[in-house]
């Protein structure tokens, strides 16, 4: 595979978005402490070169359909950090409007599409998805983000034959974070390299490390290029680490310690700030980015936390349009 | 299809073969493989498909090869086109079409009158049209609705009813029940496959003066014609319920829950209900027959409730 140097601009670029995923965590998190937020905290602390260097590889008419840990791919397409906020606490002004809850929330203008919980089920929608670009002949391609717990569902299956057999510009992203709740990989799957799953298809499957921003954005922007040109479906396995419980009430005591430290070294936050002091950027100028992301993200909290909830006709407000 | 180009078929062997049915024959040859598109055996890959295609502009139509298959993608149903207009303010207007109901020896899995499971989950539209006309009518209006529509086509119709469709734009609006036969002295209200069959023992008793019984063909159970169900209770009186599902949570308990609720004073006899025996659809033919509301079946009771 070959390896995409990425420009200090879109390393900056990145290593902002990471830092808004990580810092949005964070603070999610802190009000799940304080039990001051509804609902669980589903963080992707280990997941963020994935979620920003696979978003980074799309264009403007792109579409994706992240899962619960891609709130970087959010931030890469444009959500602030306010929306982001209004939305996960579904205050008065949320997409969902208060009917559904964490990243479920779609916005179609940004090309971003939610998921149900059950992941699986998107996979053949975000192909239908894909379908409607083939058929409108745009160019435009389809990304669907997806565990290696999710993986497991039929559905996952479905889609892929769908995609594949018609040649859709659609890319099945497989986040294997090593776990599905409690589930370590060994116990999910008899061959744990997801990307031999492509070969079933006909389709292409590639492995990348997942905490490796350039890795993650290379693998992506070949299998972009190629939906682009009319050459069909990718599936990238991302390998990285859930480095929280499933969610927040989940200590994940089943993890082994020595797992979590082996992969605290990977941290994909740390090893992006590496490449940009290897790219000549200033500690200083780093420093000052983390101060400014991080006050920008605690603001947008604060701000989104003090609004009202949902105004409650919107529970009655029916089920048609 | 001719009139707007974002209609698009999809689903089993709808392309060459022209159906299971023979539903969408010659629309190959007309509209091309681009919009008329056989997949492989994925029933979730082909709503998945049609829903995400509808997040695009399109309004495609969906053909299960038979109703009980939709089981394979009930979660494409329930959880992903049901939701997504509550949930996020966006039509997903698709349209599965689903080939239903027994009489046919189809056996347990080619006979299945499975409406009740959609009525039941908010945000999905159930139609079942009993004639030619509305076959062609509500069909229309159901792919020009922006919601998701499960569209209910009884297998036995297909075969044993033929009548003039009207030529033209022909659209019969969703949520009005039709007066399928006249009467003042008691209403059958059913829908689907059976209407034919309540008309047939409504004639009978008319012509052997036991009394005059109305028919109500509801056309769709979403939206409901509540006020249809209840204008004839009020006139007649008297209320039997027929559907070929079987009886328990079947449909009928909802509307028979409504006239108790909403019509109670008006009803001069208990409300009854004719429906298949609580079993899976048996294949020989005549235990089949022991298990769906037969004719006999259907006159008794409505004698019974007359007498009451």
């Amino acid at each position: 595979m070959f390896y995409i140097q990425m420009t200090t601009d879109q390393l900056l670029f990145a290593y902002t978005n990471m830092l808004r995923a990580r810092e949005f965590d964070n603070a999610l998190i802190n009000l799940y402490r304080q039990s001051k937020i509804v609902g669980g905290v589903y963080s992707q602390i280990g997941n963020e070169a994935t979620s920003v260097g696979t978003s980074m590889a799309l264009g403007d008419g792109d579409i994706i359909f992240p899962m619960h840990r891609d709130n970087g791919a959010h931030f890469v397409r444009g959500m602030t950090a306010q929306e982001m906020a209004i939305n996960f606490l579904f205050r008065k002004g949320a997409m969902t409007r208060g009917t559904d809850g964490t990243g479920h929330f779609a916005d179609p203008k940004r090309g971003i599409y939610g998921n149900v919980s059950h992941l699986g089920a998107m996979v053949p929608v975000a192909a239908g998805v894909a379908l409607a670009q083939k058929m409108k002949k745009t160019k435009n391609v389809v990304i669907n983000y997806i565990g290696d717990g999710g993986s497991s569902v039929g559905e996952v299956h479905e889609g892929l034959m769908m995609a594949s057999v018609m040649n859709l510009p659609f890319i099945l992203i497989i986040e294997n974070n090593q776990y599905a709740y409690s589930t370590p990989v060994a116990h999910q799957t008899h061959n744990p390299k997801y990307s031999d799953r492509a070969i079933g298809y006909g389709i292409p499957g590639v492995t990348v490390d997942g905490t490796d921003l350039e890795a993650v954005f290379a693998a992506t922007s070949t299998a972009v290029e190629r939906a682009r040109v009319g050459n069909g479906p990718t599936l990238i396995e991302s390998v990285t680490m859930r480095m929280r419980g499933h969610a927040e009430h989940d200590g994940g005591e089943y993890v082994p310690k020595e797992q979590i430290i082996e992969w605290q070294k990977k941290d994909p936050v740390l090893k992006t700030r590496a490449l940009l002091l290897k790219n000549k950027i200033k500690e200083q100028e780093i420093v000052l980015l983390e101060t400014q992301i991080k006050q920008e993200i605690d603001a947008a909290v604060a701000y989104a936390n003090q609004l009202p909830p949902p105004d409650p006709s919107e529970a009655r407000r029916g089920v048609f349009i | 299809m001719g009139r707007d180009e974002s209609v698009f078929c999809i689903g089993e062997d709808i392309g060459a073969f022209g159906g299971a049915f023979k539903a969408t024959k010659g629309l190959l040859d007309q509209f091309g493989a681009d919009r008329v598109i056989d997949t492989p055996i994925a029933e979730s890959g082909i709503i998945g498909a049609a829903i995400g295609a509808s997040l695009q502009g399109f309004r495609p139509v969906a053909e299960m090869q038979f109703s009980d298959f939709i089981v394979n993608g009930f979660n494409q149903v329930v959880t992903v086109a049901a939701t997504t207009a509550y949930r996020w303010g966006i039509g997903v207007p698709i349209v599965i079409r689903l080939p239903s109901g027994a009489g046919l020896s189809g056996g347990p899995f080619h006979s299945k009158n499975p409406e009740v499971w959609f009525a039941h989950q908010p945000g999905l539209k159930v139609v079942c049209p009993a004639t030619p006309a509305d076959a062609k009518g509500l069909l229309i209006a159901a792919i020009r609705d922006p919601n998701p529509v499960m569209y209910f086509e009884h297998k036995k119709l297909y075969r044993s009813l033929k009548a003039e469709v009207p030529d033209g734009e022909y659209v019969v609006e969703l949520g009005k029940a039709r007066i399928a036969r006249e009467g003042s002295d008691a209403t059958i209200i059913t829908y689907g496959g059976t209407v034919p069959m309540a008309v047939q023992v409504a004639e009978e008793i008319a012509a052997e003066g036991h009394g005059s019984v109305e028919v109500i063909d509801l056309r769709s159970l979403v939206p409901l014609d509540h006020e249809a169900i209840f204008t004839s209770i009020r006139k007649t009186n008297r209320a039997l319920i027929l559907h070929e599902d079987n009886i328990t949570a079947g449909f009928g308990a909802e509307i028979s829950a409504l006239i108790t609720e909403q019509a109670f004073e008006s009803l001069d006899a208990p409300i009854t209900r004719v429906a298949a025996f609580d079993a899976p659809v048996p294949f020989a033919p005549n235990l089949e027959a022991e298990v769906l509301p037969s004719k006999a079946e259907l006159k008794e009771a409505v004698l019974g409730l007359l007498r009451y």
